[in-house]
Parts: structure tokens; sequence; C-alpha cells
């Protein structure tokens, strides 16, 4: 189950209107659906989970399922995951 | 003009006092004679105006902000409005009940700097006898309690071959990131420049190590490793251009779009007069170099300028004497000439450590009174 990173916090920011992220000394602002996929990556929810919730809030969203496995692996490329119980290859994303 | 962009960063530069003595450190060479520190309310004020703006970054750091007792209470509002909190430190000063009462106050993270890998250089190139021991001391409790921590080295000619046993020390505590960046050359590092400049060759087997070393620890660690400019063909994107993320205050409450732009000769504004919200969008100070109407040939008809903005205003007023010029770095620069002497002059290898001006608040009135009309 994905779980951001202890050191990265994320956080809506009015001023920017949307979500970011924060971490020692940097900042990346998220793009809508970053946002929506990221803030559902608690620790307590697994892939699957994500993916039907954002597939039935977003029903006309095409290939949702695809486009979440590739967002996910690559905030993993980034480090924004823990480590544990959670895509241990690198660029593969089926764990949940 | 105006800016409806929202400063991203805001630095607070709690005051210029420290027990250390680095001779690179980014404070002013007159800092003897700033004395009067911004009071907490008014630290809570800028804080809360700058957040409103959009501000999510907060530091600390001067000095040594642990001087601040203030500082758990600086640490608690900034958290309660919602930044992500940074603690930039040279640690001395800390001890474990100090570091578990500012976790107590919400600090999102702790950067703790090194002068060097081992005891002796350490302590001699921060003028303190103490400081090793007890920064190897305070990585390891900042770990324990379970903070996320930056080590920073500042880098340069009597420190860089010891690239590999840094990052050793690095892995040995912990970090989760690592800063390798080289001096850049502003306050008193500027005057040290001819001891600190580092040598080609050095330099390049300090980026193969970096690099080895990234292959090896992969995303346990990162390393940052940052090269002096002066090697460069290019400057860097200073600030990310004037007044676009940037918001510096510095410990008497002057706000500046970076640390170093106090040396320019702009009317820089007062957060005793003024408000965050029109030192940012109003001033004539952060208004000065935004855009790019300002520049002057090579700059003005160049097509790179959108990536570098002309690099950096302090190091062209710095070394040219115009800060609207372009960075001398840039080799379009009709001054760029400067840049191959100082590089051509580094590679002798000839340069003593005890020839370092310490940083300090004595050597500073010294130079405050060796200065005609200051
Ligand atoms: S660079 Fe060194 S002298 Fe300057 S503020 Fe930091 S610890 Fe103090
Ligand atoms: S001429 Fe100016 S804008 Fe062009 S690359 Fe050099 S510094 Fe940058």
């Amino acid at each position: 189950m994905p779980a951001i990173r202890r050191q990265f916090r994320l956080q809506w920011e009015d001023a920017q209107n949307c979500f970011v992220l924060l971490y020692p000394e940097g900042m990346v602002k998220l793009n809508d659906s970053a946002g929506e996929i990221l803030s559902r990556c608690d620790g307590h929810s697994n892939v699957g989970a994500i993916v039907e919730e954002l597939a039935r809030r977003f029903p006309e969203a095409e290939n949702i399922e695809a486009d979440i496995h590739e967002f996910l692996a690559d905030a993993y490329d980034r480090g924004w995951f823990e480590e544990k119980g959670w895509c241990e290859e690198k660029g593969r994303c089926e764990h949940d | 003009m105006t800016d409806s962009r929202p400063p991203l960063w805001l630095l607070a530069e709690l005051t210029y006092r420290c027990p250390l003595q680095c001779p690179y450190c980014s404070n002013p060479l007159d800092m003897a004679g700033i004395d009067a520190e911004l009071d907490t309310e008014s630290w809570c004020r800028v804080m809360a105006e700058a957040r409103r703006l959009g501000a999510a970054q907060l530091g600390f750091s001067g000095g040594e902000p642990l001087l601040r007792p203030d500082l758990e209470t600086l640490v608690a509002e900034g958290r309660r409005l919602g930044y992500y909190t940074n603690l930039i430190t040279s640690a001395v000063g800390m001890n474990s009940a100090r570091v578990a009462a500012l976790r107590e106050a919400g600090l999102d993270h702790i950067q703790i700097s090194f002068q060097a890998s081992s005891a002796e250089l350490n302590n001699a190139l921060a003028g303190s006898d103490k400081a090793f021991a007890q920064k190897c001391a305070m990585a390891a409790e900042v770990k324990r309690q379970g903070y996320p921590m930056v080590l920073n080295f500042v880098i340069h000619r009597h420190n860089i071959d010891q690239l590999a046993q840094m990052l050793e020390l690095a892995t040995a505590l912990q970090a989760d990131y690592v800063e390798l960046a080289n001096a850049q050359f502003y306050g008193w590092a500027l005057h040290n420049r001819e001891q600190l400049l580092p040598s080609r060759a050095q330099l390049q087997r300090a980026e193969a190590t970096a690099r080895a070393y990234r292959e090896k620890l992969g995303k346990k660690m990162q390393i940052i490793f940052v090269v002096p400019d002066y090697y460069e063909k290019r400057p860097k994107a200073c600030m990310n251009g004037w007044g676009s993320i940037f918001l510096t205050i510095a410990p008497d409450g002057t706000a500046l779009p970076c640390h170093s732009a106090a040396v320019l000769p702009i009317d820089f504004p007062n957060v005793k007069q003024h408000s965050i919200e029109y030192i940012w969008q109003h001033s004539p100070g952060f208004n000065h170099f935004r855009g790019n109407q300002w520049m002057r040939e090579p700059c003005r008809s160049c097509p790179e300028q959108a990536q570098d903005f002309g690099g950096c205003r302090c190091q062209a007023y710095l070394l040219t004497g115009e800060a609207a010029n372009a960075d001398p770095v840039c080799d379009k620069s009709p001054h760029h000439r400067q840049i191959v002497d100082i590089i051509a002059a580094s590679q002798s290898g000839q340069s003593c450590r005890h020839d370092l001006l310490l940083r300090n608040m004595r050597n500073s009135r010294a130079l405050l009174r060796g200065r005609p009309g200051s």
C-alpha cells in the first residue's frame, strides 16, 4: 500500500490552487490528477482501491488504471514513497 | 511593474551571531555594523504575511539560529501557519532536549553543516575545538528523534580531496540528503576566494567520486553536488529569477531577493516599515531586476535570457561594478576574462589554509574600520 515518505508532506495550497509536495528545502507543484492520486496514498489504501475510487469519481476518464500505475511507478522512482512493501522493483507497480 | 506570482520561499535569517568562523560564510563582511535583531512578534507577523501571499517553505538560518531563545516559538508559529519548516544550523548549541522541543514545536527538517570529514580540519576551518564531535553527536540525535536530515558540506580547495570521506561520514550518520556545495563567492568567501577556489583537476576528481557514490547508494541517500559557477560557461539561473520565488529577511528586518543582495547599491525595504505584500509586489527594490527591461547587451538580445535571466546580479556587481551587466561567468560577457584569469591562477595549488580570514565580529569590525567612508 503506497504511503508518502515521512519526510514529505502533501498539502493543499490556496495561493497555488493545487496540491504541493513539500520536502527538505524543496517543493513540487502537482497537477490535478497527481494531487488526486497522491492524496489517497496514505498507507491504508491499496492500489486497487485507489483505482476503484478514482474511476468512480471520474467516470469520463479513459485508461485511468494504466495512468495511475504509470504515475505511481514514476513517483516511486522519484523517491516519494516509503520503500517497504511497495514497488520493490524499479518501474514496476503491481503490488497491492 | 508588479508581480502577482507568490513567493514560495521565506528565509528567516534570525541573527548574524554565530559561534563558528567559517571563512566562506555568505553573511556580509560588514555584519558587525548591523546589530538590532527583529523581535519575536515581528518575525511572527512576517511569517503570517508571507504565508498569506503563498510562501510554503520556511527556512530558519543565520548566523546560528539556535542562539535565538525564541526559536521554538517561531518554529511552532511557522508550523501552525502551514509552512514546511527547515532549520539550517551548525549544531553548535544543540542538545537532545532542544532537538525534542523543536520536534514538539513541529519542526519538519534539520540541516546540519559540516566543515570537513575529520575533526582536525573541521575544527580548524570552523575556528572551534569542539565543533566536530558536537556535530557528529547531534546528527545522530537528530536521526534518533526521527527527523529527515540533510548534511551540508561547503567544498573548497582545502577539503575537496576528502569528498569520499565526507560521503562515508554522511552514510554512517544516516543522512537522507547530502549537499556538497562548492563555495559561492559572496561575503567572506569572496574575500577568501584565492584560497578557496579548487583547481580543475581537484574538481574533476570530486565529480567522479560523487558520481561513483551516487551509483552505489541509489535512493538511500541523495547526493547533491554543486560545482563552483566559475568553472561554467553559462551563469546559474540565480534565485530562479529576481523576485520570482525567494524572499529573504535579514536579522534587522531588511527584505532581500536573495541573501547576498545587501551588497547591491539598492535601497531595500524593511519589514519594520512595510508589509510583506507591499515589499513583494510593489517595492522598487523587488521590482528592480524583474522581467528583462533592465538588461544590457549581451543579455538584451540573447536567446538564452529566459534560461538564466542573465545570471546573478550580485556577482555582476561585485566583479564588474555594474549590477545590470551580464554575470561575468557567462563567456559572452566582455568581463569573462576576469574569471578565466582567476581560474588560471588557481591551478597552481599554492595557497595556504592559514591565509584564510576567519569570519567573526572582530574581523568584520576591522574591515569596517579599514574601509574609507563607512
Ligand atoms: S557558514 Fe559558518 S560562520 Fe557562517 S553562519 Fe554558518 S556556521 Fe556560522
Ligand atoms: S548573455 Fe546574458 S542572457 Fe545570454 S547566456 Fe550570457 S548571461 Fe545568459
